[in-house]
Parts: C-alpha cells; sequence; structure tokens
C-alpha cells in the first residue's frame, strides 16, 4: 500500500540556471541527486553541415555562433585551421593582435562565468560587477571589428584591418583598472563562507575521471592536470609569451572557480606583453582572392576559455571544404556533469553546471 | 459599557487593524522599490526610474500589473487549497501587527485615548511565535496543492526549514522575556526603560540568534531555498500568478517587517531613544532630533544624487518634506498647542528608524550573499542556533539567580 518513488524532475530546457537549452533529467531521492542525464540538441543548428555549402571565407561568421560567448576564440582556430592547411604564415603583428583579442576574449567569457556562476549560487551582486567590466570589452571588441558578439573578427591569413587609433591605449586602460575590480568581485567571494560551503568539496571531479571523459579547459586544470593547448602546442606565437598555468588539486567547484581567477590574470599578463612587443607591419599575408587550399585535412586546436577547441577540416582542393568537424569542448565536459553530481544535492547541480561553464551553442553546434 | 469605552475599546481597534491593514500594504509596495533602488546603488545601475519621477509610481504600475493578470490555476491542483493559501500567508502575516507597539504614549483624539498599538496581549511574544507558525501553512499548502514538481520541493524545503529554525526563534526571545519579566511587547519596552539599557546588551547572543533565525524564518536571503530562483525555478509559488502570487508576496514582506519590528521590540528598547535612563541624552526626546535627522536625510540623498548625476531626488525631497512638517510640529509644540505629540513622535521616530535599518540589513544581506545549500541551512540551525540560543537561557537565568534577580 505505502510505497516510495524516486522523483523524476526535468530541469530545463528552460530553467533559469542551465545556460541556455541544457535539459537535465533528474531522479531525486528527496534533495538528493541519485542519477542525471542531460539532454542535449535543442540548439542544433547543422553547422558542420552548413559549412560543406559555404566558401571557406564563408564559414568564419558561422563559428562565431558556435561559442557565442567565446566568439573570438572560435574565429582564431578556425582561421588556424585553414591558414595550417594552406601553409599560410601570418605575420606577426596580424598574430600579436590575435592574441590580444582572444585572451581579452577569454577575460570577457571568464566573465560572464564569474557572474553566472556566482547568480546560480544566489550571490546577486556579483553578476552585476562582472558585467560592468565586461562592457568595458565588449566595447573595445566594438572599436575593433563593429560587433559585440559574433565578431567575425579575423580573416584567413591575418586579420581585415589593423586595430584603429588609441585602441591599445584603451585596452592599457582596461589593464589598468582591471585588477582593482577583480578584488571586489573576490571580496565577495573568495573567503565567503557561504560561498565556500556552497563549492568546497561540491561535484568533485577526480584528475583520472577528468581525463577519462576528455575533459579539457579550466575543469581539467582544476583537477590538477596540467595541458594547455597554449602550452602544449602553441599558436599564434603564444611560444613567444610568458604566463602561468594555474593548477587546482582537488577538482571540485571551488578549485575551478580559482583556476578561472587565476587565468583572467594571466591573461592580462599576456595582454601586456603582446602590448609591449607589439611588431609592426602588414595585418594581413597574400591571401589568393578564391581560397582554394589544397586536397588534405589538418586538425588544428586552440585553448579556448572554454577548454580544447578543435577544428578540423577536410578539403579536396575545392572552394568549398568536404567536410568540417568541430571538437566542441561544452559537449565534452558536459559529459563529466553526471559524475560530478551524483550523490549530490539539487544546489549543487547548479554549482556543477556553473562550474564546467558550457555554452550550448557550442555544444550542439 | 459606557460610549466611551465602547470607542475606546472595539471602534477604535477596528480602525487601527483597517488602517495597518490598508497601510502596510501601501508601506510595502514602496519597501519594494527601496530595495530595488538600494539594490541598483549597491549593484551599479540604476533601479527603476520610468515609471514617475525617479520610478515613484513603479509601485503603483506593479500593483496594476500584478492584479490585472491573468489568474491561472494550474489543471491538476487543489482549487480549495490553491486558492486558500495565499489567503492564510497573508493573513497570518498581517495578525501579527496587532501587537506590534509603534510608540510608548498614549495620546487622546477628540476626547478619547488612542493608544499606540492594537493590542497590548499580556502573552504578545507567545502570540506573534505561534501567528509566524501558522504561516508555514500558507506555503506548504501552496505548494503541495499547485500539484507540480519544483514547487513540491520548495514547499518540502521551507516548512524543513521554518519548523527548524521556529526554535532557536523561540528560545532566543524567552532570554528577553525572563529579563523583562513578561511577555507582552509593550511590558517588555517598559522593562528596558526601567533597567536603563537596550537588551542588546545582556542578550547580545541571543540577538543574533534570533536575527539570523528570523532571516531564515521568512525566507530572505540568504536563507530563500524554499524559492531559490536557480534551482527550483520559483518554489512554491511557481505555480502562482496574478493576486495569488502578489498576496505571497506582501506575506513575505509583512514578515520581513514583523521580524524587523519585533528585533526593535525585544532587543532595541522599542520607541526609546537610545540609553533611555541617561538624563544627559534626554534631549534625544526632543521634537527636533527627527527634524535634524531628516535634514541629515535630505543631505544624504543630495550626496546620493550626485552618484546619480546630480539634481533632485526623491530621497532628499522626501526628507526634507518630512523636516518641514516636523519643523511645524515643533513649533506647534512650542506654542503649546500639542504637548501630547511630541512624545508620540519622538517615540514614532525612534520605532520606525530602527525597524528601517533592519529592513535595510535585509536588503544590504541580499545584496551580499549567496544562498545556503540545504543541508548547510539545517546544520547551521540545529548544530549552531538551537545549542546557541538554549545556552544563552541558561546563562541568562544563571546569571539572574547569581544578581538576586527574579
Amino acid at each position: 500500500m505505502f510505497r516510495t518513488e524516486d522523483m523524476e524532475i526535468n530541469m530545463g530546457p528552460q530553467h533559469p540556471s542551465t545556460h541556455g537549452v541544457l535539459r537535465l533529467k533528474l531522479q531525486l531521492d528527496g534533495e538528493q541527486i541519485k542519477d542525471m542525464r542531460p539532454v542535449i540538441g535543442y540548439l542544433h543548428r547543422g553547422v558542420e553541415k552548413l559549412s560543406e555549402h559555404r566558401t571557406y571565407s564563408m564559414i568564419e561568421p558561422l563559428t562565431d555562433r558556435l561559442d557565442y560567448v567565446a566568439a573570438i576564440s572560435e574565429n582564431l582556430g578556425y582561421c588556424g585551421a585553414v591558414e595550417r592547411l594552406m601553409g599560410l604564415q601570418v605575420p606577426p603583428r596580424a598574430q600579436h593582435i590575435r592574441v590580444v583579442l582572444a585572451e581579452l576574449q577569454r577575460i570577457a567569457s571568464h566573465l560572464l562565468w564569474l557572474g553566472t556562476h556566482a547568480l546560480d549560487l544566489g550571490a546577486m551582486t556579483v553578476f552585476f560587477y562582472t558585467f560592468r567590466e565586461r562592457e568595458i570589452i565588449l566595447d573595445l571588441f566594438e572599436a575593433f571589428c563593429g560587433a559585440r558578439l559574433t565578431y567575425n573578427s579575423m580573416r584567413i591569413g591575418g586579420l581585415l584591418e589593423d586595430v584603429p587609433r588609441g585602441w591599445f591605449d584603451r585596452v592599457r586602460h582596461f589593464l589598468k583598472i582591471f585588477p582593482g575590480r577583480m578584488k571586489e568581485y573576490e571580496d565577495l567571494l573568495t573567503v565567503n563562507r557561504i560561498f565556500l560551503g556552497r563549492t568546497k568539496g561540491v561535484a568533485v571531479l577526480s584528475a583520472a575521471d577528468a581525463i577519462a571523459y576528455g575533459v579539457s579547459g579550466p575543469p581539467l586544470r582544476a583537477s590538477g592536470v596540467n595541458y594547455d593547448v597554449r602550452k602544449a602546442l602553441p599558436y599564434s606565437s603564444y611560444e613567444q609569451f610568458e604566463f602561468d598555468v594555474p593548477l587546482g588539486s582537488h577538482g571540485d567547484t571551488y578549485d575551478r572557480y580559482l583556476v578561472r581567477m587565476e587565468e583572467m590574470r594571466q591573461a592580462c599578463r599576456i595582454i601586456r606583453q603582446a602590448l609591449d612587443r607589439m611588431p609592426e607591419g602588414e595585418v594581413k599575408a597574400k591571401v589568393p582572392k578564391y581560397i582554394k587550399p589544397p586536397a588534405g585535412e589538418v586538425y588544428h586546436v586552440v585553448e579556448s576559455p572554454r577548454g580544447e577547441q578543435g577544428f578540423y577540416i577536410v578539403s579536396t582542393g575545392g572552394e568549398m571544404p568536404y567536410r568540417v568537424r568541430f571538437r566542441a569542448p561544452s559537449f565534452v565536459n558536459l559529459q563529466a556533469l553526471p559524475v560530478m553530481c551524483r550523490g549530490g544535492l539539487v544546489a549543487d547541480v547548479v554549482a556543477a553546471i556553473g562550474s564546467i561553464d558550457i555554452v550550448l551553442g557550442d555544444c550542439d553546434r | 459599557m459606557d460610549q466611551k469605552q465602547l470607542v475606546e475599546q472595539i471602534v477604535i481597534p477596528i480602525l487601527q487593524v483597517l488602517i495597518a491593514v490598508a497601510v502596510v500594504p501601501l508601506i510595502i509596495l514602496y519597501l519594494q522599490l527601496v530595495e530595488r533602488k538600494v539594490l541598483g546603488f549597491m549593484q551599479v545601475r540604476l533601479a527603476p526610474r520610468r515609471v514617475g519621477w525617479h520610478g515613484l509610481l513603479q509601485p503603483v504600475a506593479d500593483a496594476v500589473k500584478l492584479l490585472t493578470k491573468e489568474d491561472t490555476i494550474p489543471a491538476k491542483a487543489d482549487r480549495f487549497l490553491f486558492t486558500l493559501a495565499p489567503i492564510v500567508a497573508v493573513a497570518t502575516a498581517l495578525s501579527a501587527l496587532a501587537v506590534i507597539p509603534v510608540a510608548g504614549t498614549p495620546f487622546s483624539l477628540f476626547g478619547y485615548e488612542v493608544k499606540p498599538w492594537i493590542s497590548d496581549l499580556n502573552i504578545g511574544v507567545v502570540y506573534l511565535l505561534a501567528i509566524s507558525s501558522l504561516g508555514i501553512y500558507g506555503i506548504l499548502l501552496g505548494g503541495w496543492s499547485s500539484n507540480s514538481k519544483y514547487s513540491m520541493l520548495g514547499a518540502l524545503r521551507s516548512t524543513a526549514q521554518m519548523i527548524s529554525y521556529e526554535v532557536p526563534l523561540g528560545f532566543a526571545l524567552i532570554g528577553v522575556m525572563m529579563l523583562a519579566g513578561s511577555a507582552s511587547t509593550v511590558r517588555i519596552v517598559e522593562a528596558q526603560k526601567s533597567s536603563g539599557w537596550w537588551y542588546i546588551l545582556p542578550q547580545i547572543i541571543g540577538f543574533f540568534c534570533y536575527f539570523i533565525s528570523a532571516v531564515a524564518e521568512t525566507n530572505r536571503v540568504p536563507f530563500d531555498l524554499p524559492e531559490a530562483e536557480s534551482e527550483l525555478v520559483a518554489g512554491f509559488h511557481t505555480e502562482y500568478s496574478g493576486m495569488k502570487f502578489a498576496l505571497f508576496f506582501l506575506a513575505e514582506y509583512t514578515n520581513m517587517i514583523v521580524v524587523s519590528s519585533i528585533v526593535t521590540i525585544a532587543f532595541f528598547g522599542g520607541w526609546l531613544r537610545p540609553f533611555p535612563n541617561v538624563e544627559a541624552l534626554a534631549w534625544l526626546e526632543n521634537g527636533w532630533v527627527p527634524l535634524m535627522s531628516l535634514v541629515l536625510g535630505a543631505f544624504a540623498g543630495w550626496l546620493a544624487g550626485n552618484h546619480l548625476g546630480g539634481g533632485l531626488n526623491p530621497l532628499m525631497v522626501g526628507a526634507l518634506l518630512g523636516a518641514l512638517l516636523g519643523f511645524g510640529i515643533a513649533v506647534a509644540d512650542l506654542g503649546g498647542l500639542a504637548t501630547m505629540s511630541v512624545p508620540l513622535l519622538s517615540g514614532a521616530f525612534w520605532f520606525t528608524l530602527k525597524v528601517s535599518f533592519f529592513l535595510f540589513v535585509y536588503i544590504w544581506f541580499r545584496g551580499t550573499y549567496p544562498r545556503y545549500r540545504y543541508d548547510q541551512l539545517m546544520q547551521l540551525g540545529w548544530k549552531w542556533l538551537i545549542p546557541l540560543s538554549v545556552g544563552n537561557v541558561i546563562v541568562t537565568g544563571l546569571v539572574m539567580l547569581l544578581l538576586g534577580r527574579t
């Protein structure tokens, strides 16, 4: 007559904290998670298939729409892949500007992550603080390429144009005020007992699990695995820059928080170096009007704010690629979510989703 | 029962109840605006500014919106309980106002004596605790009758939370009742006057236990788990819309006001000025203290206005108008026109000031803290607050025994 049953609850796709259109099927025993299954694909637009019917330069705007929170990293990865396929040498000035853009993008993306992560945990104010600084970066991007979200900022072989006059000074100004602003976020979170309680030891991902699931980016490094594409397989002159790769030790939500916070500081360091020794010269290599890479295939990876972003292109020598495949860090990192959440509480799911920082546009492609 | 008694004991309390029920929702509408403005200030944004001057009509717009929204009832909900729940929530919250004294001195109006409280129950504090426990029914019934999983989880959370925090809430007030020798809210304040200090001094632990538990009891940040929007969408009121939702909202804010009032009465001397027995500070009861405070308020408004880009702003204008009013009353007082009004005004001023401060603390919490997790919340309640508050009662009793006070 009496029986107990687990409650099955649908979190998403319309839910305030699943960051887009992620749907999670949770199996709950009271508040405890017995099992969970992410359901994805709500934002699938078939970008890979679309790319087979676009010329190489027409694909770049599509990459903007993959990880729309860090579109510049996608642009950088895609252009890098085609350049490698064609054997193009990008001028050093373009490479440095690309690094500045990519690292600003990393900060902007991490700021969005920090704001929403804190908001998910109930700390509302941090969100507004981070968006204040993100706004400055978006203004910089707008000055550079006219767009604030989907930049289409690079061209195969370099950049469309050099940066506008005074742009570097604005970047320097940002670098000057940013450390103080970061202290404001840290005052609200880093030693806040409630925040520590909500993140320390929550949603732990062991290094072995992280590697087994192919997790990359900050979640991998928070588990203590030293792998950063910028160091391991340098691209766009990253080998010339000095920066540390922050590592965590416990692989919990708090470590992922600390790793990203430190990455923002390191990004500032990289940008400063790039500005200090910005080479003069052209920003675009000699590129034929019709881009027809030789037949062959290429796999190019970049370190996007979310992790290892891969671009695999097969060319048959025509104007359009034969096959394009994107390795989406959000997709891969999401696989580790059930491992992280099993046995935790409902509130931990929110912390865990926030801490792996997925973007569904990237995940579903 | 002659006519005077009839009016004083029946008609005036009924009028007072009507005033409380009519005025408190209005205060809450503007409390909401203040909350948004203060949060806006903390969060480097402007808060409502479109409806009316500096957003002053925003509460009206909100009220109209809530009243005209479609009032949906989910198909599988228990219609009766679904409708009953918000009524229970708001009725219990408003009932608590009955024993809140806003000033100490009764005054006369058209020859009838009017007391600045609705009722002076000899078990006022117990009544408050009982009423706030009943408030749980509103949330529990609302969450359960919606027949939605998120509402259900929210209702379960809030029931567990509110029942756990009832205990330290009660124990924290026992210390105060022991010191005052009474459970009547008016007597508690008067006892603080005769003992010469606010009970925050001997009962500081009791105060912290009470205030933390009270924030939890009212389901506010950082204990807003029942309506944790990032986890449970909106918790127990997920399925509510329109006026029913507005009633839950009203209940939450009324509870905030009630809790702030109880803190003020039990620990901060209600309508008393600071150090109520120090003669040197008697000037604090003068009519011009509220006046000067309002002038200071206007100055603060001017500073805040500079932050917003200069010009007049409502805080400044409101404070100046209040100062003018106070000035008028002070002049009337000097002229001997209304001698009774100054103690009343002074009492109401100190009471309002203290209550406003605690309401501000609520908003401050909201701007600062993340949310507790369910298990951590329970741990805080059972492992820290309950032992602390019980220990506080024991220590208070021992000290009273040693000092020979009974």
